[in-house]
């Protein structure tokens, strides 16, 4: 069982009605990899996130887990796998050792596994406490705690630390990374953020309507643009198209209203901003806003899809 | 066994820690029981408003009292009323009845003799009609000939206990089981939970389970209480009372998975359950004895489970039936409601 890698997708498909939810996606993920799944809302990651969990059942195409499959061996692949949904609620009045001892029963797990859950996600002092008066940070927390309950061998988040404030989501990401340091638990996570595939992940895979538009690391799929780096301007007159292609070379551009704004992506920043920079002032133009950047996932997936990551 | 454990300590700690629905499921029974046995328990003065319309003719009338006044009609047998006179034109007096405010108007016909204008279909104007045509001297009640019934088992409250007590397995079983699986549906806890090893069908039985133990509280408490009042007691085999709360039991709580088996709308779940509750509310024969109803209805309303299960226990309560009595109910009960678990259990949805 072993050289089975841990997860195996094979060209899974899932329809609803006229919509292509997954539309033919294959992917392996090995022992203590993490990876994102990373695309929009309605991008179809949930839904394959959920058939890997046997949530839901794919039209056609294979999910394995270890080597085995959903429809006979489902009882073994549920104990190695450990899973938060993309919101869960409790039982309003249960406390949260309550909770996790009631999940633990499930695994038949002892004691023990409810402190160590507790103490993994840092809800020891919030113990007693009753699932509907914690704060958004802390459910998710729970949830992860019980993910963790039986010390999965893969762990699948869907949106982890959606609505959470920036405080709370990094100390998300803090737990995820002591569970993969501690246990090399491997990991799959739906996300729209970039910077928390990037900080987590280091393979990355953009996904849109069903299908994988791309993969690697962060460095590989940025490596696409060569690098590339992004000017973004604005002034108060427009500047003729053909000028820009005077300044220097770019990669590509994309100009807005009458060419008083627009985006250029540049190979090399240092010798096409100043030639930019001299022309506004030769031609008595006012700068109104400029900014320079190197390319990030969001570039990529817009110039991939047409629209951004948190759309 | 662990996990049967937690899942049904869980049940009782979620009901325990509710106040509202403990007030609901336990309070209100009994208050409802107290209430209205006390208001149809006899006894104590009643007032009733009859209207008067006098246009000219009535001094002839001995005993019609010419201005407002209070008549107390009536004997220490069977308790007072108190009649209201008030003297109002016809108009007045058409309007009173139309708010409710008296259920018949007097008047003097043209010859002089005293007439009542009244709806023969409301008992209450009814019995006020013999009250004061006796009072007016048509015949004397005959104190003599009036025995009360206070043999227990006949009293208002004895029809009555055992009903509220067959309604309250029924609400608690639809309501609870219903109420819990559409939260947990909606918040996405029984797809979390399935994606566990749990064993759905410790699940299922730990419904079942907690409902019995918590409606057994319930149910004791209503006994114990209107028992101290009232009273009230059971006359036949307990063993047999025992079996049909869990016939009831076991068929609404079948009902109520099955009837909760598909959505994850509150309000969807809250009107299957009214559709399913209120026509046996108003039917079976709780509050007032169907038989009330035209026979053809009747013949329907005999077979409603919860008339069976309420004719049932009100026979053990007040007839003396035995557990030879309740077999038959008890296997009908308690098969149609595996039936209809089975039922709810194969279209049940977890996700």
């Amino acid at each position: 069982m072993s050289d089975h890698p841990l997860i195996e997708v094979n060209d899974v498909k899932k329809h609803f009605g006229a919509t292509k939810a997954v539309d033919g996606v294959s992917l392996q993920i090995q022992k203590g990899e993490f990876v994102a799944l990373l695309g929009p809302n309605g991008a179809g990651k949930t839904t394959l996130v959920e058939m890997i969990e046997g949530i839901q059942k794919p039209d056609t195409g294979s999910i394995l887990v270890k080597g085995m499959n959903w429809a006979s061996q489902s009882k073994e692949i549920r104990k190695i796998i450990g899973l938060s949904l993309q919101e869960t609620h409790f039982i309003d009045k249960l406390r949260v050792d309550e909770t996790l001892e009631l999940f633990a029963s499930f695994y038949d797990l002892s004691q023990s596994r409810v402190e160590a859950s507790l103490e993994m996600v840092g809800l020891v002092e919030k113990r007693k406490t009753y699932t509907k008066n914690l704060s958004g940070g802390q459910k998710q927390k729970l949830a992860l705690g019980i993910a963790f309950l039986n010390q999965p061998e893969i762990l699948l988040l869907d949106e982890p630390t959606t609505g959470l404030d920036p405080t709370a989501r990094r100390e998300v990401w803090d737990i995820l990374m002591e569970m993969k340091r501690e246990y090399n638990t491997a990991m799959i996570l739906t996300t729209h953020y970039m910077e928390e595939a990037s900080y987590l992940c280091k393979r990355i895979i953009m996904v849109d309507h069903g299908k994988i538009l791309a993969k690697g690391t962060l460095n590989e799929l940025l490596a696409r643009y060569k690098n590339g780096e992004m000017i973004t301007f604005e002034v108060d007159r427009g500047i003729e198209d053909q000028v820009f292609k005077k300044l220097g070379n770019y990669l590509s551009i994309n100009l807005q209203e009458n060419n008083t704004k627009g985006e250029i992506i540049v190979e090399s920043l240092v010798s096409y901003l100043p030639e930019l920079l001299k022309y506004i002032e030769n031609n008595k133009l006012k700068l109104i806003s400029i900014e320079c950047r190197k390319m990030t996932l969001d570039d990529l997936f817009i110039t991939m899809t047409g629209r951004h990551l948190s759309d | 066994m662990k996990q049967l454990y937690q899942l049904f300590i869980v049940e009782l700690k979620e009901y325990i820690r509710e106040p509202g629905a403990l007030f609901w499921s336990i309070l209100f029974p009994i208050l409802l029981a107290l209430g209205l046995g006390m208001a149809f328990s006899g006894g104590g003065n009643q007032d009733r408003t009859i209207a008067v319309v006098c246009p000219s003719n009535c001094q002839g009338l001995a005993l019609l009292p010419q201005t407002d006044t209070t008549v107390k009609i009536g004997n220490e047998k069977i308790g007072y009323t108190n009649f209201k006179f008030k003297h109002k034109d016809w108009n007045e007096a058409v309007l009173m009845l139309k708010q409710g405010k008296t259920s018949l108007v007097l008047m003097p016909s043209d010859v002089g003799e005293l007439n009542y204008h009244f709806d023969p279909a409301n008992a209450d104007a009814k019995l006020s009609y013999l009250q004061l045509s006796d009072y007016f001297g048509k015949k004397p009640v005959n104190e003599a000939e009036i025995e009360i019934l206070k043999q227990e088992g006949t009293r208002y409250v004895d029809f009555l206990v055992p009903g509220i007590l067959a309604m309250g397995i029924m609400m608690s079983c639809m309501w609870g089981i219903s109420y819990r699986t559409v939260d947990r549906r909606n918040k996405k806890l029984l797809r979390r939970m399935v994606a566990t090893p749990m064993k759905k069908s410790f699940y299922v039985i730990t419904q079942i389970a907690s409902n019995i133990l918590t409606g057994a509280l319930e149910a004791t408490l209503l006994v114990v209480v209107t028992h101290l009042v009232f009273n009230i007691k059971i006359t036949g085999s307990f063993i047999a009372l025992l079996l049909m709360f869990l016939a009831g039991n076991i068929f609404f709580s079948g009902l109520a998975w099955l009837v909760a088996s598909r959505t994850s709308k509150t309000q969807i779940a809250n009107g299957l359950i009214n559709l399913v509750v209120m026509p046996m509310m108003i039917m079976s024969g709780i509050y007032f004895s169907y038989h009330n109803f035209p026979d053809f209805m009747i013949d329907i309303i005999k077979f409603l489970p919860l008339t069976i299960l309420a004719d049932n226990i009100r026979s053990i309560f007040i007839e003396g039936a035995g557990l030879g009595h309740v077999l038959t109910p008890f296997a009908l009960l308690s098969g149609i409601g595996m039936v209809l678990f089975a039922i709810g259990i194969r279209v049940y949805k977890w996700y």
